[in-house]
Parts: structure tokens; C-alpha cells; sequence
């Protein structure tokens, strides 16, 4: 592998890197907040990104209102899911959580397959800023990729302030460290949960809106991006956002070079089974701990 | 005597039960529901497996369609490329995936809940990838794979096939109704309840967790074996992940803890799937999506068991309604 290769295959990692980061943000928020793994934080990636092509096609609205108002509605569909399926079954054992999360994410996937005009056929938004490729260190970089790298440094810097020195942020933290203790200095952690569930649909939706005009989406596209971003997420241990975002772009960095290296009789096509083995690998690893975890909580 | 009244009555049922399965497939039989119920019996047998798993031990498994279509291939490929018997391709394959399944199974088990429900779901997507890749046939499948027979009779109509299925489907149904209610049934069920309990008890829980997974994983075996040979043609698409979540629903609609409810959801969802939604596409899987929910936040036992106590309780209101009639009665 060249030098150039070596750039290009490193900057398109980076960019899917960017996007699994997002989206393992959204993991991580729910999980520290409510000790839930939401299967359907794939879904709202892809609702996003679905729901942009189809303000903007069919609906005709302009390009930066549809955007805005696509990650509008996903952010409502991930507060009603909250409100409806998660607040209600709140008694709810871990494996009854993790069906019902289960169930909306296939329900979200059967919606989109079957209300939106375009039925199960793979679409593609608009990009933002032409298709012209830029040269940049040898390599020629799409410009929808600084989109989506771009996006995810801002919204990434956005969530670190708002975590940090809003008061609601500052509530959402002290309900991760401890839901009890934090209810008893008046903060509730229903309204947390809320909070956090909203924020994980805005982070997907926003992840399958500036993703969508590159790496096309569809119906069903949904559940494989959710189990990259929780490998992304679990790479950090579902702890820290930081741990998140680097696992984030390890992932997609390794996975594009396994993609250009000659592997012989393995060929690209196994980027998916690559992924999946660094999960397995990871859960296996640390899983005395997150037995010891999984009992705390 | 109520004793002797409930057993002859459960008994009644069993029979009437029986024999409804038996003259189903016959001609006369109104409606043809030969080859939608050898479905369903084939369902039924990955259903209990995980019924087994989910709804007694309390451990989830995500990646069901993975062992389900283990089973399929290794019968496919051996009974049609190395001509080996159908049944002994059979047995290999059911040994394969068990051994497979013990293989992974320890380290596996020592995560729990959300963490193994995620380890599972991978290990489906990985083996679902690979069949499309490695095995034989690639995306396309394979095709014309051989009947089972004894001896000269071949099991190649569906009339045949029907009663080889629902045999198989039988015995290990009364296989599992026999270890639920056994001291391993027990537990099992008190690993549910609590494993630092059933530990302090002297359980060895991670031994049991995977033996219940092996078992699990033998049915899905067993069930993808005679889909091969029913079916005669098998594709990946036929065991990606999708299936593994079907095969929850199927679990939840059954009752997660109950081994006849198994029968009651593989036949609710078939029967959606193959009747009363063929050509809606989509709907089916909003339909799934919508019982997963609905039955996990209002009827965590499951439909078939919500059913059940739903008849007692409606029972209860009726002699209360009837006694106080009586009384009534009785003082004027």
C-alpha cells in the first residue's frame, strides 16, 4: 500500500469512524444514564437519514430546513419511544428492556420499509456541497466527507459543553454516577432518562442526515450502524464520551485499512465480520468486569 | 376429586389436541395447512430451544438463526455433495453444532444481560455473513437437497414430511416439559431467580447455562436439518439476523417460560407471515415490532400464559357472580 493509499484509505476510516462515534455517543448517554442498551439507537440514524431524502425529494422542501426538521422529527420519535415503551415498563427486568428495545428498533425498520413512498429501495439525499472531489495530502476526498467529519468535531464540542457546564448537563452526569443520589438533591431521573433518550435520537439523527448522501441508506441499514456504534461504545467501556469517539475512529480506521490491504481470499467483503470480531473480542476481554458491573447496577 | 376432574379434563384436551394434529393433513381436512404447520413444527423446535434459555434460565440469546442455519448447511452439504445418508448428516450436524455451541458457550456465558444479548446478536451477523460467503452455493444457497427416507420410503411428499416434523417436534417437546419439571428444570429456574442464590446452593451455574445453551442449540440444529430436507433448497437470507429477533417474537408470544406456549407463538407468527399478511411486505415486521413491545410491557409472561390466567381470573369472577346468586337465592 502506497503512501497515497495509505492517506485515502485512512481518511474515508475516519469519516465512518466519525459517523460510529456519533452514534456511540448516543449508547453511551442512555446507557450511563438509565443502564439500558437501546437497539434502536441504529434506527435513528437511518430514520434521519431516510426522512432528509424524503423532506427533500418528495416534500420539496430546501435543503438546510429539511435537514433541521428531519433530526426535529427523529429527536420526537426518540422522546415518544422513551415516553410510550421504555417509561412505561420501567419495572421491567434487563431482557424485558432489551426486547422492547428490540421491538422498536424492528418496528422503526418495518415503518420506514413500508409507509415512505420509496417502499425498500436504497436512496440518496442530496450532498450538501457538490460532488467534486478535493485533493488533499494525495488523496482526493469527497466533500460530503469534511461534512461529516466536520459535524461530528462541532457536535462533539457542543455535547462536551453542554455535559459540562449546563445545569442540565451537570444533572445528567450526577444521575449517571448515581441515579438515587441524584434524585436526592432534587434532580429526577425520570426527566433525565427523558433527556437522555432525546439526545441519543438527535445525535443518530443528525449522524444519518450529514452520512446519508455518501454512504447511501435504506430501510434496513439501520441495524447494522447501531452495532457499529456499539462496538465504538463499548470500545470506551460505555464510560466516558471521550472513550467513545477514539473507539469510534479506531473502528473505522481499522476497518478501512483491512479494506485495502491484500488479504488474498479475503476480500473486503469481510469488513462486517472484521467489526463484529473486534466486539466479540472486546466483550470477551473485559467481561469479568462487566459482570462485576452489570451486579453493581 | 376436583383433582381427578382437572386431570381428566387436561387429559380431554390433550387427546382433542392430538388428534386435531393428526387429521389435519389429510385431503378431507377443510383448508390446506399441510405445508404452513411443517413450519410451523419446524419453528416450534427452535422456539423451545430458546424457550428453554430465555424463559427458564433467564439468558438471552440473539443469535439463534446462526444454529438454525448451522444445521441446515451442515445437512445440506453433507447428504448433497458427499452423499452421505440424510439422516447421518443429520446426527453430524446436530454433533457439530453442539460441539460449536459448548466451544463458544463458556466464554460466552460469563457476560450477562445487555452484554450477552450483544455478543449473541455478533455471532449471528458473523456466521450469517459467512454463509453467504464461504459456503457452498454463496448467496444463491443450495439447491436439490435429498429427502430423508427409511429404507425405501422417502419422506417426499408434505403429507410424509408433516408427520416426520410434527414427530420430531413432539419428542422434544416432551423432552423439555420432562427437564423443566426435572431437579435440572429447578435449576435452571433458580438461576433465573438469582445466581449468587443458586450458587450459595451448590448450582453450577455456568455449567448449567451452557449445557441449556447446547441443548437450545441441538434443536435449532435439528429444526434447520429437516428444513433442508423439507424445503429441498436453503439460503442465507433464510437465517439472517432478522430471524434470530423471529424467533423471540415467537418465544414472547408463546410465553418466554412455557414449552407448549412455543407451539402457540411459532403457529401465531407462521400463520401472520404466511397467510394473513402475504404480499404486505413491510407490515409483518411493524406487526413483530408492535407484539415484542406490547407483550413485554403489559404481559411480561407472554401471550399464551397472559391468556391462561386471564381464563382463571375470568373463572373466579364467574363462581363469585354465582355464588352470591345463590345466596341471594337462599335468603329470600
Amino acid at each position: 500500500m502506497s503512501a497515497d493509499q495509505f492517506v485515502q484509505y485512512f481518511i474515508s476510516g475516519l469519516t465512518m469512524g466519525s459517523i460510529y462515534a456519533i452514534v456511540g455517543l448516543g449508547f453511551t448517554i442512555i446507557y450511563a444514564v438509565t443502564r439500558i442498551i437501546n437497539f434502536a439507537q441504529g434506527e435513528f440514524v437511518m430514520l434521519g437519514g431516510m426522512l432528509s431524502f424524503y423532506l427533500i425529494k418528495s416534500a420539496g422542501i430546501p435543503l438546510a430546513p429539511a435537514l433541521i426538521l428531519s433530526v426535529l422529527i427523529t429527536v420526537v420519535i426518540g422522546a415518544i419511544m422513551y415516553l410510550l415503551a421504555i417509561r412505561t415498563a420501567r419495572h421491567a427486568s434487563v431482557v424485558s428492556l432489551i426486547i422492547i428495545t428490540i421491538g422498536a428498533a424492528v418496528f422503526f425498520r418495518g415503518i420506514a420499509g413500508e409507509i415512505f413512498p420509496w417502499g425498500v429501495d436504497i436512496v440518496r439525499p442530496p450532498y450538501f456541497t457538490g460532488s467534486q472531489s478535493i485533493a488533499f495530502l494525495g488523496a482526493y476526498v469527497h466533500p460530503q466527507a469534511f461534512w461529516i467529519i466536520g459535524t461530528t468535531v462541532v457536535v462533539m464540542i457542543l455535547l462536551h459543553l453542554f455535559l459540562t457546564y449546563t445545569m442540565v448537563g451537570k444533572a445528567l452526569k450526577a444521575c449517571a454516577i448515581s441515579p438515587v443520589s441524584a434524585s436526592m438533591v432534587g434532580i429526577n431521573p425520570r426527566t433525565m432518562a427523558l433527556i437522555a433518550f432525546t439526545l441519543a435520537a438527535a445525535l443518530g439523527g443528525i449522524s444519518g442526515v450529514v452520512m446519508a448522501p455518501l454512504t447511501l441508506m435504506s430501510y434496513s441499514s439501520g441495524f447494522m450502524l447501531g452495532l457499529k456504534g456499539f462496538v465504538a461504545a463499548s470500545i470506551g467501556g460505555f464510560k466516558s464520551p471521550v472513550a467513545t469517539v477514539i473507539g469510534g475512529f479506531t473502528l473505522g480506521i481499522v476497518e478501512s485499512l483491512a479494506v485495502g490491504i491484500d488479504w488474498g481470499p479475503f476480500t473486503s467483503a469481510y469488513k462486517d465480520v472484521i467489526a463484529m470480531t473486534v466486539l466479540l473480542l472486546i466483550l470477551l476481554i473485559r467481561s469479568g468486569r462487566l459482570a462485576e458491573e452489570e451486579r453493581m447496577s | 376429586m376436583l383433582e381427578r376432574v382437572k386431570r381428566k379434563w387436561y387429559y380431554s384436551v390433550i387427546v382433542s389436541l392430538l388428534v386435531l394434529l393428526i387429521v389435519i393433513p389429510f385431503d378431507w381436512f377443510p383448508g390446506h395447512y399441510t405445508t404452513i404447520m411443517v413450519l410451523i413444527g419446524i419453528n416450534t423446535m427452535v422456539t423451545v430451544g430458546l424457550c428453554l434459555l430465555l424463559g427458564y434460565t433467564g439468558q438471552v440469546s440473539l443469535g439463534h438463526a446462526a444454529f438454525y442455519g448451522i444445521g441446515a448447511y451442515f445437512s445440506a452439504v453433507l447428504s448433497k455433495t458427499y452423499h452421505l445418508n440424510p439422516w447421518l448428516a443429520m446426527l453430524i450436524a446436530a454433533i457439530a453444532t453442539g460441539a460449536f455451541a459448548y466451544v463458544i458457550g463458556y466464554p460466552i456465558f460469563r457476560l450477562k444481560g445487555n452484554y450477552l444479548a450483544v455478543a449473541t446478536l455478533a455471532l449471528g451477523v458473523i456466521v450469517y455473513i459467512l454463509f453467504g460467503k464461504l459456503a457452498p452455493g454463496g448467496p444463491d444457497g443450495i439447491a436439490g437437497i435429498p429427502n430423508l427416507s427409511i429404507g425405501g420410503f422417502a419422506f417426499d411428499t408434505w403429507f410424509k414430511r408433516y408427520f416426520l416434523v410434527w414427530g420430531f417436534c413432539l419428542v422434544i417437546l416432551l423432552i423439555s416439559q420432562n427437564i423443566v419439571n426435572s431437579r435440572s428444570g429447578r435449576a435452571l429456574r433458580a438461576i433465573h431467580g438469582s445466581e449468587a442464590a443458586a450458587e450459595s446452593i451448590g448450582i453450577n451455574v455456568d455449567r448449567f447455562k451452557v449445557k441449556i445453551f447446547v441443548l437450545s442449540c441441538v434443536y435449532a440444529s435439528l429444526a434447520g436439518s429437516l428444513l433442508a430436507h423439507s424445503m429441498a433448497h436453503i439460503s442465507p437470507s433464510s437465517f439472517d439476523p432478522m430471524v434470530s429477533v423471529i424467533v423471540v417474537v415467537m418465544a414472547v408470544m408463546g410465553g418466554l417460560a412455557s414449552i407448549w406456549g412455543a407451539v402457540f407463538g411459532a403457529g401465531i407468527v407462521v400463520m401472520l407471515k404466511h397467510e394473513l399478511l402475504l404480499g404486505f411486505g413491510e407490515l409483518e415486521i411493524i406487526i413483530y415490532g408492535l407484539i415484542l413491545m406490547l407483550v413485554m410491557i403489559f404481559m411480561p409472561e407472554g401471550l399464551f400464559v397472559w391468556l391462561k390466567s386471564s381464563y382463571v381470573k375470568l373463572k373466579e369472577l364467574y363462581i363469585r357472580w354465582r355464588l352470591g346468586q345463590i345466596r341471594r337465592g337462599a335468603e329470600t
